[in-house]
């Protein structure tokens, strides 16, 4: 798909003639279209994502079964040629026809699913599954490539990257970015960064297979694919440096007049605190990979205790490292990046939920605070992840006191959110019932984290599956479902067309269903002392045979959801040409981006007047003035 | 279309952007060698035997270095002062020396490597060389992106001066902020490397 469907009006609003389309649509340096990139390659990386979990869970559900779901490279082919067939016909015959658009989509649709089944098929080969029957090292890479693929490859580029990207300057009044080149040189480090972890499936030994946590000393005895992980790491820490350097300049810097930080949207917040988490929790991280490098390239011994035995011999290095030292920094990043995952989803939840209650929220300003504290909080909580390695009782009860702590608000934002329901009139669109979905969900996984960060009971749930699904509530039915509420808000503000609300309960409701059916049984699963890393889903445990039966259960639950979203791939390609064409306004919003722009924005400058606020950001129905709603930038009434 | 602040401040945060980038990049740069420092502290307070510096490296080389990183400077703020000044001709013979004493370090640092590597110590002999040649490395290697920096605006880069005096001051004192960051890296580098 080229940008320049997704984006149709890009010619009309154009400027500058001379601009090419490399420069125009590939190496752009519009926030806009930046932001498009970002949210289709990390759509892409969600999907791929997907997939590696979908083979996973066969192994778990069947272990030792040869894979079904990976179609062969002979079927895949035949599947191709015809998908080729199909859109040449499209291309020409039905081209001219007004219902060719359908099949378009279905054809657009196809072809990612198309690409990750291929690509599939590539790794599953016979040195990873012979016979198709996966291998368990194979399952480790799988493992450790899903967590690293969502992370770092598809929730942060998609919540920062795209809708960062996209709307921030929108809601602030700014023409683009602070600095526009280095938001281009974003985007263009994270590309490579994503494409050195796609090509470490082909190295020999395959991709990093030590966990996405990577803990040496087996991630500095494993096999090639980890230097190339680590190497695509510091692209990706590269590309979150520049971006998070763009974003606080930009919000400080670029705000329309009158736009006080009070009266920011409560989105712009998040992705402030955001920012400011991936600028000071990644350089850690980078460090270490710089290290782990050292260790791995050049032998050093950072990480390495002395005397270490690998199969039985001692291996010849200096020795005199400290594997704890790794767990520090990686986690000093990854719990803040734990907040860097949900922020931005609290923040898409709390405009789509302020937008529809038709109310401003309640206790913005509370909410603000508890993001900002929040964000502080982050940084020191970070060895609640590591009551196992053995800490003495005074540091664990610092961090267990601080994790209680953080806590609070997060709950803070959360009851905000619920109270901002009580008493509206709620309009129940798609994005709306996504929003609304997020608070349990997130209610959930934030409540199941709490008996992790205290280390008794820690000490019983560590690494079983109850730790993966209290972190899965927060991200999957958690971010990811505020990702696909934001999708469905802004795809008018991109398109000027609006989402089918019938595909998009289609998609809603059965993805609803199928996620708790995949999450929900990991607690139980969990309790019962399952542990997250077996390869065969626990079939010669003896404590895991009560609880087994719900391998199958989760499985078929994730095979639902993959089919839970091919309405919303197909609404995503239809509506694009098709969906129901709005105003600059459909949804009646405040904000900058919706009551100041046109949709879509202008394409270089975004707003046909420089927007001027007069008041705070959720003024709907107000009690003293006879419109629905007052935009934050409209003329003073008079008088 | 005109980013705003791009040349002049703004008055309610008093800065201009790239300023405030520059500031944000040098807190993440503080993270990078902060989390370095607290690894070497970390690993040499986790092993019995770390030898002191001045055992092992180049104590006098390193000074002369510490010096020669303080007059550079000393000659970057003037190169910025005297564009204040409209004195483009001082500003490019302070911004000349500014690069020179970068290379006169880079050197210094090559010929302390070289020794090294040539009495067969890498860094792969121990944790002590390894964190030393990690630390001064990474450093070194921030000298010379500031050096490159340096020699563009020297080079190609110090036309902007004729189309937009403002602007390249503007640049010439944000190079300056993060030359003087690298140049203080060091003066933690090397009592810490060095002499403890």
């Amino acid at each position: 798909m080229s940008v320049a469907e997704v984006h149709p009006a890009a010619d009309e609003h154009h400027g500058h003639a001379e601009e090419s389309f490399w420069t125009r649509y590939v190496f752009s340096q519009d926030h806009k279209v930046i932001g498009i990139q970002y949210a289709i390659t990390s759509l892409f990386f969600l999907l791929f994502g997907f997939g590696l979990m979908l083979m996973m869970r066969w192994q778990l559900a069947y272990p030792g079964k040869p894979l079904a779901i990976v179609p062969s490279i002979g079927v895949l082919g035949v599947v191709w040629v015809v998908f080729a067939v199909l859109m040449a016909l499209d291309l020409t015959l039905l081209r001219k026809r007004a219902k060719g658009w359908a099949l378009r989509s279905i054809l657009l649709l196809a072809a990612p699913v198309l690409v990750v089944l291929t690509l599939a098929a590539a790794i599953v080969n016979e040195t990873n599954a012979p016979g198709g029957i996966m291998l368990p090292e194979f399952y480790n890479q799988l493992g450790a490539m899903h967590g690293t693929i969502m992370v770092f490859l598809a929730i942060v580029p998609l919540a920062v990257g795209a809708f960062g990207n996209y709307v921030v300057p929108l809601q602030i009044g700014a023409p683009d970015m602070a600095f526009p080149k280095l938001n281009m040189a974003s985007y263009w480090c994270y590309l490579p960064g994503g494409l050195v972890m796609l090509a470490s499936f082909f190295v020999p030994g395959g991709a990093a297979n030590s966990g996405w946590t990577s803990y040496p000393p087996l991630s500095n005895i494993a096999t090639e694919g980890q230097t190339w992980w680590l190497m695509g790491m510091v692209l990706l820490i590269t590309s979150s440096l520049l971006g998070s350097v763009n974003f606080i300049t930009t919000i400080f810097q670029l705000r329309a007049k009158g736009l006080s930080f009070m009266r920011l949207p409560f989105f712009v917040w998040t992705q402030l605190v955001t920012a400011f988490l991936l600028l000071l929790a990644f350089p850690p991280l980078e460090a270490a990979a710089f290290m782990q490098l050292m260790d791995r390239v050049a032998d050093t011994s950072f990480f390495m205790p002395s005397g270490l035995v690998v199969s039985g011999e001692v291996v010849d290095i200096a020795g005199g490292g400290s594997p704890l030292l790794w767990q520090h920094l990686f986690w000093f990043l990854a719990h803040p990046e734990v907040y860097v995952l949900i922020l931005p989803a609290m923040g898409i939840v709390a405009e789509v939920i302020a937008n529809n209650t038709r109310k401003p929220l309640w206790g913005y300003k509370a909410m603000v605070y508890a993001t900002v504290f929040l964000g502080f909080m982050s940084f020191i909580v970070w060895a609640h992840h590591m009551f196992l390695t053995g800490m003495g009782t005074t540091i664990s009860a610092f961090f267990q006191t601080t994790t209680m702590i953080i806590s609070v608000p997060s709950v803070v934002i959360l009851t905000a959110l619920l109270m901002s329901l009580w008493g509206a009139s709620i309009r129940f669109n798609t994005p709306m019932l996504f929003a609304l979905a997020f608070l349990p969900m997130f209610g959930i996984g934030g409540l199941t984290g709490l008996p992790l960060g205290l280390a008794p009971s820690d000490i019983h749930l560590h690494d079983t599956y109850y730790v993966i699904g209290h972190f899965h509530y927060v991200v999957a039915p958690g971010t990811i479902f505020a990702i696909f509420a934001g999708i469905y808000y802004w795809f008018p503000k991109v398109t000027g067309r609006r989402m089918s609300e019938r595909l998009g309960k289609l998609h809603f409701w059965p993805s609803l269903v199928a996620i708790n059916c995949i999450f929900m049984p990991m607690f139980i699963q969990g309790l019962a002392g399952v542990s997250r890393r077996l390869y065969d889903g626990g079939d010669q445990y003896a404590h895991a045979q009560p609880v087994l039966e719900w391998n199958e259960f989760m499985s078929w639950g994730a095979w639902g959801l993959l089919l839970a979203q091919l309405p919303f791939l197909f609404n995503f390609f239809w509506s694009i040409k098709r969906g129901e064409k709005v105003e600059g306004n459909p949804w009646q919003a405040t904000t900058l981006e919706w009551a100041a722009a046109p949709s879509p924005p202008v394409a270089h400058g975004n707003f046909p007047e420089v927007p001027v606020v007069v008041r705070g950001p959720y003024e709907y129905s107000p009690p003293d003035a006879d419109d629905e709603y007052l935009p934050q930038s409209a003329a003073p009434q008079a008088g | 279309m005109q980013i705003p602040y791009n040349e002049e401040a703004r008055p309610d945060t008093g800065l201009y952007n790239a300023k405030l980038g520059v500031w944000l990049f040098l807190a993440s740069e503080v993270m990078l060698f902060g989390a370095l420092f607290s690894s070497l502290v970390l690993l040499r307070t986790g092993v019995e035997y770390w030898p002191h510096g001045y055992e092992k490296l180049n104590v006098p080389l390193a000074t002369i270095n510490t010096f020669v990183l303080i007059a550079s400077s000393v000659t970057m703020v003037m190169a910025w002062a005297s564009l204040r000044l409209n004195d483009f001709k001082k500003h490019r013979l302070y911004l000349g020396l500014t690069f020179l004493c970068g290379l006169g370090f880079m050197v210094i640092k090559a010929i302390e490597y070289g020794s090294k590597f040539s009495h067969g110590l890498y860094p792969a002999t121990d944790n002590f060389y390894a964190t030393y040649f990690m630390m001064t490395g990474l450093h070194g290697l921030h000298v010379v992106g500031g050096m490159v920096v340096i020699a563009y605006l020297l080079g190609p880069g110090a036309r902007m001066w004729k189309t937009e005096p403002e602007r390249f001051t503007n640049r010439i004192e944000v190079v300056g902020l993060y030359w003087h960051f690298v140049d203080l890296v060091w003066i933690f580098l090397f009592p810490i490397l060095y002499l403890l």
